[in-house]
């Protein structure tokens, strides 16, 4: 069997955790090859080599690949697929949009956010929030797959897979990149750090998340948020945590003023120690909490900040 | 321009979903069940495009149970002009993978013309996210997924996406596949006088079969279990013993 994973680079930089997490998961499916795409990529490939079980590393380097749209990375993984059995990803936002269009190309179907492998054919994935589980069994030709990253181990580095470069596919020149807001922050990447402080409707304002940033800064936490928060305009959309943002599963997750929705339990249950701070004591929080403490945010927050 | 919105009727988001004790499943029946919530959004952008002028027919389509009617009944009370409903299932556990949906949409969107799908990122149920970049890849067509925003202008759609990082902005094409995200808009709640309207509303229906599509699954369900559950653990009475257990756990 033979894997081919589509690494995730952003402007040429290789995201390491998420692509070595996906390379854990891929390893047990057999040998596996990792794709760098980018306008620069070469780095990344070589990078992309040193990670643990990785026996290849195939690079695409061109301008038509800069921003990693859908069309073109789809058609060059197409042009690639020839003798893998599994195609996969680390399930970010990318691969999200990409393996989907790859599978629907190949006529197979697409395993999203998939959390276990149990053989090469049957695999587990969160349905409903993650309020069910369910084991499928393809019988796709080639399996195409996304690896939800916050359930599979780091894979060590100290490899030195060999790197080809691959030439480009056809662009289907369908769609064109305009511009990207991202914000830039000095604080650890959310779906990886190892704490994360989020914030809920309960916080009031963007201002007030300031509190929320405080703590987290102290703690070296990334920043998190309820989609209420988003929506209301008090964090940005990527801050988002849950079922239709992002999963994490930190050693440590303080969840400040956030009623535990199931769609926000979704993508924060599996941190190792949950700490809720919420004025209302019967905020479904508590019933997934390690240590919760019922009172004001803007009393425990700053006082909590300080006392660390 | 014919604006074709995708539809799924799925468990509503406010039931707490329950495991049937054979594992073969989630019990559906005689629970609460809505549209998809992302595909309120989906219908609402697709009715204010047309509100604008830059749209001249909303038709939702769904693909499932009879019982799907329902929910195009409430696309149509929030504003779509006609429904397609396929069925192509008799029991409600019955989900159809979005690789067969994606085929039967792609005939839709050409059988209709049309100009511009806007579906949902995600059905809440099955959780794929995968049904909108399937359809743009059988068509061949431009995708924009994660729509935070969404311009129509001329023979182009220009659409903020979210993405890992913030936002990013593309412009694609038309025809294309514009998948909704959650702050594309809030979608508007039907009125009872547009409910009552929505019932002489055209409901077609049709059969994967009059779309030439297999709607069989490629995937096997083995068994679905419940997760692994959290215990509630313990509350504290102030800041201090908070920290003062922080660091007995040595997570701080
Ligand atoms: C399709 C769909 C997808 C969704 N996806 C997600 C998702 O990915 N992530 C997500 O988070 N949600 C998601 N949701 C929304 C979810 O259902 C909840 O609405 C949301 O999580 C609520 O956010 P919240 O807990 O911040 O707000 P609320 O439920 O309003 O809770 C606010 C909490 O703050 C507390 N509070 C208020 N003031 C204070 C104070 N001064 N001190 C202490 N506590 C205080 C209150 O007691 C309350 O418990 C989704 C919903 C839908 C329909
Ligand atoms: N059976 C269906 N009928 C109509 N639309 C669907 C169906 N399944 C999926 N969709 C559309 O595709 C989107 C994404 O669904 P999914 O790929 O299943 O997560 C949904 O939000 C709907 O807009």
């Amino acid at each position: 069997m033979a894997v081919l994973l589509l690494a995730e680079i952003n402007d040429g930089a290789l995201a390491m955790d998420a692509t070595a997490k996906a390379v854990t998961a891929a390893k047990a499916l057999g040998d596996v090859t990792v794709l760098a795409v980018g306008a620069t990529a070469k780095a990344a490939a070589d990078e992309a080599a040193t990670i643990d079980g990785v026996s290849k590393v195939l690079v695409a380097e061109d301008a038509i690949y800069g921003h990693r749209l859908a069309e073109p990375v789809s058609a060059l993984i197409v042009s690639l697929a020839g003798g893998y059995s599994h195609i996969v990803a680390p399930a970010t936002t990318d691969a999200k949009n990409i393996l989907p269009r790859v599978a629907a190309l190949l006529d197979v179907m697409v395993l999203t956010d998939v959390t276990g492998v149990v053989d090469a054919d049957t695999f587990e994935r969160p349905i409903y929030a993650g309020n069910a589980i369910q084991t499928v069994k393809s019988s796709d030709a080639t399996k195409v797959i996304t690896f939800r990253t916050s359930t599979f181990d780091l894979a060590g580095t100290g490899g030195s897979a060999s790197v080809e470069a691959v030439s480009a596919a056809d662009n289907p020149a369908l769609s064109e990149w305009v511009e990207d807001k991202m914000a830039e922050s000095d604080r650890p990447e959310l779906t990886s750090a190892g704490v994360v402080v989020s914030g809920g409707r309960g916080v009031g304002s963007e201002e007030n998340f300031n509190l929320i940033e405080a703590l987290a800064d102290k703690l070296g936490a990334a920043v998190g948020a309820s989609r209420a928060a988003v929506d209301s305009g008090f964090a940005p959309n990527d801050w988002q945590v849950g079922q239709t943002g992002k999963v994490v599963a930190p050693d440590l997750y303080v969840a400040v003023g956030i009623s535990g929705a199931i769609q926000h339990l979704a993508g924060m249950k599996d941190s190792k120690v949950i700490v809720a701070i919420n004025k209302d004591e019967e905020a479904p929080i508590f019933q997934v909490a390690d240590y919760g403490l019922v009172a004001d945010l803007f009393d425990a927050v700053p006082e909590l900040t300080e006392k660390l | 321009m014919k604006v074709l919105v995708p539809v799924k009727r799925v468990i509503d988001y406010n039931v707490k979903v329950r495991v049937k004790a054979d594992g073969t499943g989630v019990d559906l029946a005689n629970v609460k069940m809505s549209m998809n919530p992302f595909d309120e959004i989906a219908v609402e952008e697709a009715i204010r495009l047309k509100e604008a002028g830059k749209a001249e027919e909303v038709i939702a389509v769904s693909i499932g149970v009879k019982q799907a009617q329902e929910t195009l009944r409430t696309a149509l009370a929030m504003g779509a002009d006609r429904a397609i409903l396929v069925v192509a299932a008799d029991d409600v556990h019955t989900d159809i993978e979005p690789l067969a949906v994606a085929k039967i949409l792609a005939k839709v969107a050409e059988e209709e013309g049309a100009g511009l799908v806007v579906c949902g990122k995600q059905a809440i149920d099955n959780d794929l996210n995968a049904t909108g970049q399937m359809m743009a890849a059988l068509l061949g067509w431009a995708q924009a997924t994660n729509a935070n925003t969404l311009d129509v202008d001329g023979d182009n759609a220009v659409v903020a996406r979210e993405v890992d990082g913030g936002l990013q902005t593309i412009k694609v094409k038309l025809p294309a596949i514009v998948t909704t995200d959650l702050r594309l808009n809030e979608p508007r709640y039907a009125s009872l006088p547009n409910i009552m309207k929505a019932k002489k509303k055209p409901l077609d229906e049709k059969t994967p079969a009059d779309y030439g599509v297999d709607a069989s699954p490629r995937l096997e369900v083995v068994k679905t279990s419940e997760p692994g559950s959290r215990e509630a653990g313990e509350m504290v009475g102030s800041v201090d013993e908070l920290v003062a257990k922080l660091k007995e756990k040595g997570v701080v």
